[in-house]
């Protein structure tokens, strides 16, 4: 019984609420007229589509940087990357794995100038983080503009300039993943092997790596500073790694997405991709300064869950769409509940 | 630290305070020639734009005071005006008697809100901006709640014309035709070509007025000892709890009245987004005003408002004849308002780091240095677990 209590309080209600309302969801589906087999499907590939982008928040917050705000840079590294495999026309796995390598030093390089400035302004960095992310954005819709991009199939038709807003990957690696090893059952369940196991690879690298040496001493530097300190860690640089890693994993992480969804979505849109994965991991039981792959995980799944099945069931049964709006709550809702609570010192 | 008042050192440390100003100066002024507007045109919209977002931006004061950084949340109060309009709409109750009906409807919701947000800070010490953040999208779901399923439904709506076609919400876009601009035209100046809405003028200098003299009483004392330092402010009696409620408190109301204010100028709500940016711009602006995370001053509110609106006029017809698309000058003006934002934030962090150095330094019996070290430490230096 204290085991529970003290379980319950560990995990907190909001996830224990959202748990039972999407176990409630997927009970009900067949109820309504929602084929279970077919949203379960949606759920795999959802959770595959965001989760390396949740897996993105796991080295900041632990080396005590807090929720990666920013990690619009790393998409931003993504979508150069993205765009620049289909300017050099790689197709397939070449393209996949290309966009990941032409995105890269992108990555690095503005994970490494992000990470410096996150060093100058400890304890004001998710704020920061905030609108660095929010300004960088406004500052690509101009570069998207004017960059020298000229495959016909990326940019505007009749100015001849400019990239589009979406731009649609097929025929270069739509589903390169998705498809990889696929197993489909019936009519409406696809098992999406290649993606899955793409993202249970980076997951268990991620795993390794927090146990490595680096990995341990930038759990040292997030969980207590001065001590990791005094024991001879260079706090700022391992600071520096963890941000670098974060922003690497943003960009390939949203190149999984991009080959999911079909599209490459540019200008403003990076934006919107930031609060669900920070609202995911913390569903998934991370604090702001501790998280594992469970979290990770679990978040993704409840969370993606949980945008997935109250469109079909909730509009089933009211006949209307609220599923905006209770994205917006639950996301939201859960960011403030992580912010608010007092941060207990790790066991 | 010996030759700290050389006239060299001295104009470095104005440039280092003032650099964001500066940088807004020196860039409007560029882009005002290619925009190729008039002088008179820019002088007339900048006024138009004072009597539109200063009371808003003057908003934000307390909270600033009371050492709770810039008020993200000053959003709630912002939808809590938007609901009092939207009933003012509804019972066709016009002019500014419209306005006066949509503050009374909006100030209990922007106290109930006011108090929330509150409460919630004070459970987010040190972390009160990206809470305030978050809180206002998370009130903007409750909000979408509300107008999108629960007027017309829950609550019944009279006048069909504002309500969606499918029988309840309200529609996108709300004509605000009976009280457009009933402040403004109340008196309206018209000297030398110039328009000046007088009333709203005069309801935004009573607000400083009060701002002043709110200052000076008791409470006004209590909420600056809290915003210097929550645990000597604790020990010697005051309720530092309540009074940050009372500062985010008054700040929500003012925004709900700000927000009227705002609206009945530009004359229509749109519904689901119109207080999206109320946040961002008032928060932009007093920076811009060269205000920063623990100090700022009336004029700060108006030396912003002036430059950054200044800005925002100029920037798209710039864009438009520098590089040949107005997107550029669009997307400019935005990339410049989120980066003044980060940019006064980041050079805020920075110097009170350094300041707490020079503090520990002095401390060690270093060269005293440590006289701007004692403001600003309560907003936590060290994000460490604790």
């Amino acid at each position: 019984m204290r085991d529970l209590k003290t379980f319950i309080q560990d995990f907190g209600w909001p996830r224990i609420i959202i748990f039972l309302f999407l176990v409630f969801l997927f009970i009900m589906a067949p109820f309504v007229g929602v084929r279970l087999d077919a949203s379960i499907s949606d759920v795999l590939n959802r959770f595959g589509q965001y989760a390396i982008l949740v897996l993105a928040m796991v080295p900041m917050i632990q080396s005590g940087c807090g929720l990666n705000f920013g990690l619009a840079l790393g998409i931003v590294a993504g979508l150069l990357g993205a765009t620049l495999s289909l300017q050099f026309e790689l197709r397939g796995f070449l393209g996949f794995f290309g966009a990941i390598a032409l995105a890269s030093p992108f990555a690095v390089l503005f994970g490494w100038l992000y990470g410096k400035l996150l060093n100058k302004v400890k304890g004001e960095e998710m704020t920061i983080a905030m609108y660095i992310g929010f300004s960088f954005i406004m500052f690509m819709c101009i570069m998207w503009l004017i960059l020298p991009y000229n495959n016909p199939t990326m940019i505007w038709g009749y100015a001849g300039k400019g990239l589009r807003t979406t731009i649609t990957v097929e025929g270069y690696w739509l589903k390169i993943l998705n498809n990889f090893l696929a197993i489909k059952i019936g009519q409406f369940f696809v098992f999406p092997t290649g993606l899955i196991l793409f993202v249970g690879l980076c997951a268990f690298l991620m795993w390794v790596f927090l146990r490595s040496r680096t990995g341990t001493a930038m759990t040292a530097v997030g969980s207590n500073p001065d001590f990791a300190r005094a024991s001879g860690v260079d706090v700022d640089h391992m600071r520096t790694i963890s941000v670098i890693i974060s922003t690497f994993l943003g960009a390939v992480g949203i190149i999984v997405y991009q080959q999911s969804f079909g599209f490459i979505q540019l200008y403003t849109a990076p934006g919107p991709m930031v609060f669900p994965a920070v609202a995911a991991i913390l569903i998934g039981g991370a604090s702001i300064n501790k998280a594992s792959m469970v979290n990770v995980i679990v978040g993704t799944f409840l969370f993606q869950g949980l945008l997935t099945m109250t469109p079909s069931v909730i509009n089933s049964v009211l006949q209307t769409d609220m599923s905006e709006v209770i994205r917006i709550i639950v996301s939201n809702g859960m960011i403030l509940y992580a912010l608010t609570r007092k941060i207990k010192v790790s066991k | 630290m010996s030759a700290q008042n050389t006239p060299q050192n001295k104009f470095l440390k104005f440039l280092t305070q003032n650099a964001v100003v500066i940088i807004f100066v020196i860039i409007t002024a560029v882009a005002i020639p290619p925009s190729g507007l008039s002088l008179p045109y820019i002088l007339q919209e900048v006024i138009t734009r004072l009597g539109r977002n200063s009371f808003l931006v003057l908003a934000l004061l307390l909270p600033i005071y009371a050492g709770m950084g810039l008020n993200f949340g000053m959003t709630l109060g912002a939808m809590a005006g938007q609901i009092g309009l939207i009933f003012a709409v509804n019972f066709g109750i016009a002019n500014w008697q419209g306005l006066l009906f949509a503050l009374l409807v909006g100030l209990p919701i922007s106290v109930l809100l006011g108090y929330i947000c509150g409460l919630v800070m004070n459970k987010a010490k040190g972390r009160e901006m990206v809470t305030g953040y978050i809180l206002a999208f998370f009130i903007n779901g409750i909000y979408q709640f509300f107008v999108l399923y629960m007027l017309g439904s829950v609550i019944p709506i009279r006048n069909p014309a504002i309500v969606l076609s499918r029988g309840y919400g309200i529609r996108n876009t709300l004509n605000l035709e009976s009280v457009r601009q009933s402040l403004d035209n109340i008196f309206m100046l018209r000297i030398g070509g110039f328009a000046i809405p007088v009333v709203t003028f005069l309801i935004i200098a009573l607000l400083c007025v009060f701002i002043v003299w709110f200052k000076k009483t008791k409470l006004g004392q209590d909420m600056r000892a809290v915003g210097q330092d929550m645990g000597v402010a604790e020990a010697s009696g005051i309720p530092v709890e309540k009074t940050r409620i009372v500062a985010i408190l008054i700040s929500t109301v003012l925004a709900c009245a700000g927000q009227i204010i705002f609206l009945q100028n530009m004359g229509n709500l749109a519904t689901y987004n119109a207080h999206d940016q109320t946040g961002f711009f008032a928060v932009a602006a007093i920076l811009v005003g060269g205000a920063s995370v623990t100090r700022a001053s009336i004029a700060n509110v108006f030396i912003g408002v002036i430059l950054l609106h200044a800005m925002f006029i100029v920037s798209p017809l710039a864009g438009q004849k520098l590089f040949g698309s107005a997107m550029i000058g669009e997307y400019f003006r935005q990339f410049i308002g989120y980066g003044v934002i980060a940019l006064s934030l980041v050079l805020y962090a920075y110097r009170t780091r350094k300041a707490a150095a020079e503090a520990r330094l002095s401390l060690r019996g270093g060269p005293a240095g440590a006289n701007g070290a004692s403001n600003g430490s309560g907003s936590g230096t060290n994000g460490g677990a604790k």
